[in-house]
């Protein structure tokens, strides 16, 4: 309810002079000669707005309403579309890794950040051989992940990631949803940057191609 | 008799430098804590409970830290700067009863280093011997923010310091003494007699005063963080800069202690009660340093002076006269 009215007043910026909500500030002359100064100055004297102040700030003292999230302790709640350090995904169905080894990501990353390389297994499929991402240069733009046919490799929710080197990697195991994870069902799909938008298979419309 | 007095007198200035060295740290803990719950936030909890042992943490680290004396300054004066300000705080206190005379063990002991009849007289002067620290110490760092604080510290000086005296005038004419005690035994008789209500006038503008003689908030332009930095601090690192510190938070403590003597009774009567009230009188001072760091904004350099000079020094004259007046 709060929201919709916050909504309204923000779509709606026209000043009218039917709407009520503003209102001119009202501005008093600035004063030109001394006993307009004076005059000021003993007004703004004995307003008692300095005690408004010490009011203000002993009532809030008095509330004891902090807002401090105590954060190591505490954390703030994240969005599921927050674009922190990467994931990489598994296939609901096989369990098997995702990504493709196509390249396109590394191709894409404009802070040069990610290194793929990959070989042909002994199947002739082509698997990843080396996979990194250089967390002290990536900016954290979601390019990879907007770029991945696969939906591979996607943003997580880890931000905690200082490091005492301003080059810091994470490697392909690291980000790659681990196998218990995935037998039990907890891998979550990520709502972000390149991802599938809800209903998406009511928007598919079969191309001339498709037979 | 001699020993005796003079061991008492050792003793008291021990106790003294302890008990406000402490309290000057502890006194950094609360303006922290009231700070952060009048903006909202917690303030230090980390270290011990409540955040207690913060000060401890803030001491060991100011000990340990490497003392380094910049290139370019003015060693000696650099070196000796910071022991101004610390010293000449603690030597003011020298005259300020802290509490009424108490018996123990059989033996009667006054709480006052030395009982001059110059007391409130001293007690300025040396304060104002402590305005050497900020200033020799901002002219030898060669830093130009330092530099800056430095002339502030003059000019504030200059000004703060001529509302301070004469705003004390009119209550010394009407007491007939320069003596805390006889301050205090002045206003013995209960919450009535305090010099509060014969000299209103007086107390704000020496409250006012106070205000700029110990550096706070409403005039805090000698270290005036968003402007120049830590001012004459800039360069100080470690203990150098921890005295001060120590100093100033002394200097608030005593300033509040004088300013409970002079205008609010004091101790009273000099029973339990009234010792109690003396430290509730000091606590309330000292809390409302705090409280008007978080409410007031600072003003510039130029209105400090122009209200020094221009506003409260024409009420302080005004107000001696009327005084006079009154007690011819």
């Amino acid at each position: 309810m709060h929201n919709e009215h916050i909504q309204e007043h923000f779509n709606n910026r026209n000043v009218t002079e039917l709407d009520s909500n503003y209102y001119m500030v009202d501005i008093a002359p600035y004063p030109t000669d001394g006993w307009g100064k004076f005059q000021r100055v003993i007004k703004r004297a004995f307003r008692g707005e300095l005690f408004v102040g010490l009011w203000v700030v002993l009532r809030e003292m008095i509330k004891f309403d902090t807002h401090t999230v105590q954060y190591p302790a505490e954390k703030m709640p994240i969005g599921p579309r927050y674009r922190a350090v990467h994931e990489m995904k598994r296939l609901w169905e096989s369990d098997t890794e995702r990504c493709i080894g196509c390249g396109l990501c590394e191709k894409i990353c404009i802070s040069n950040c990610i290194r793929i390389d990959t070989k042909l297994d002994e199947n002739s499929r082509k698997e990843v051989s080396e996979y990194s991402i250089n967390l002290g240069r990536c900016i954290f733009c979601g390019y990879c992940a907007e770029v991945c046919p696969e939906l591979a490799i996607t943003h997580g929710g880890e931000y905690e990631n200082a490091s005492d080197q301003r080059e810091h990697f994470v490697m392909y195991e690291d980000m790659l949803t681990p196998l218990d994870k995935m037998k039990a069902g907890t891998q979550l799909e990520f709502e972000g940057f390149g991802a599938i938008t809800p209903h998406e298979d009511e928007r598919v419309k079969k191309t001339p191609l498709a037979y | 008799m001699e020993t005796a007095y003079f061991v008492e007198t050792i003793i008291k200035i021990v106790v003294i430098l302890l008990i406000f060295s402490a309290l000057a740290g502890i006194g950094t803990y609360f303006e922290r804590k009231v700070l952060a719950f009048m903006q909202r936030r917690l303030g230090p909890v980390n270290v011990g409970p409540f955040g207690l042992l913060q000060v401890a943490a803030d001491g060991i680290k100011l000990f340990t830290k490497e003392d380094i004396v910049p290139a370019n300054v003015v060693g000696r004066i650099f070196k000796i700067a910071p022991v101004i300000t610390a010293a000449t705080a603690f030597m003011a206190a020298a005259a300020i009863p802290f509490l009424p005379s108490f018996t123990i063990f059989g033996y009667e002991v006054h709480p006052i280093v030395a009982d001059i009849n110059i007391g409130i007289l001293y007690i300025l002067g040396i304060m104002g011997v402590g305005l050497y620290g900020p200033l020799l110490g901002g002219m030898a760092s060669a830093n130009k923010f330092a530099l800056l604080s430095a002339a502030r510290a003059a000019a504030i000086f200059i000004s703060y310091e001529v509302i301070t005296g004469l705003s004390i005038l009119a209550p010394v004419m009407m007491v007939g003494s320069l003596s805390l005690i006889d301050f205090n035994e002045y206003q013995a008789g209960g919450i009535t007699d305090w010099i509060l209500w014969s000299q209103p006038v007086a107390f704000v503008l020496f409250w006012i005063a106070a205000f700029a003689e110990t550096g706070r908030t409403p005039f805090h332009l000698i270290a005036n963080d968003h402007e120049i930095i830590d001012g004459f601090g800039t360069e100080y690192s470690g203990m150098r800069w921890g005295l001060f510190f120590i100093g100033e938070y002394a200097n608030m403590f005593f300033i509040s202690f004088v300013m409970a003597l002079l205008f609010l009774g004091g101790y009273g009567d000099g029973s339990f009660l009234g010792a109690l009230g003396l430290l509730a009188k000091v606590a309330f001072f000292f809390f409302f340093f705090l409280w008007t760091r978080a409410a007031w904004p600072d003003v510039r350099p130029d209105q400090l002076m122009w209200l020094c000079w221009k506003v409260l020094m024409p009420i302080a004259m005004i107000n001696i006269v009327i005084t006079a007046i009154v007690m011819m």
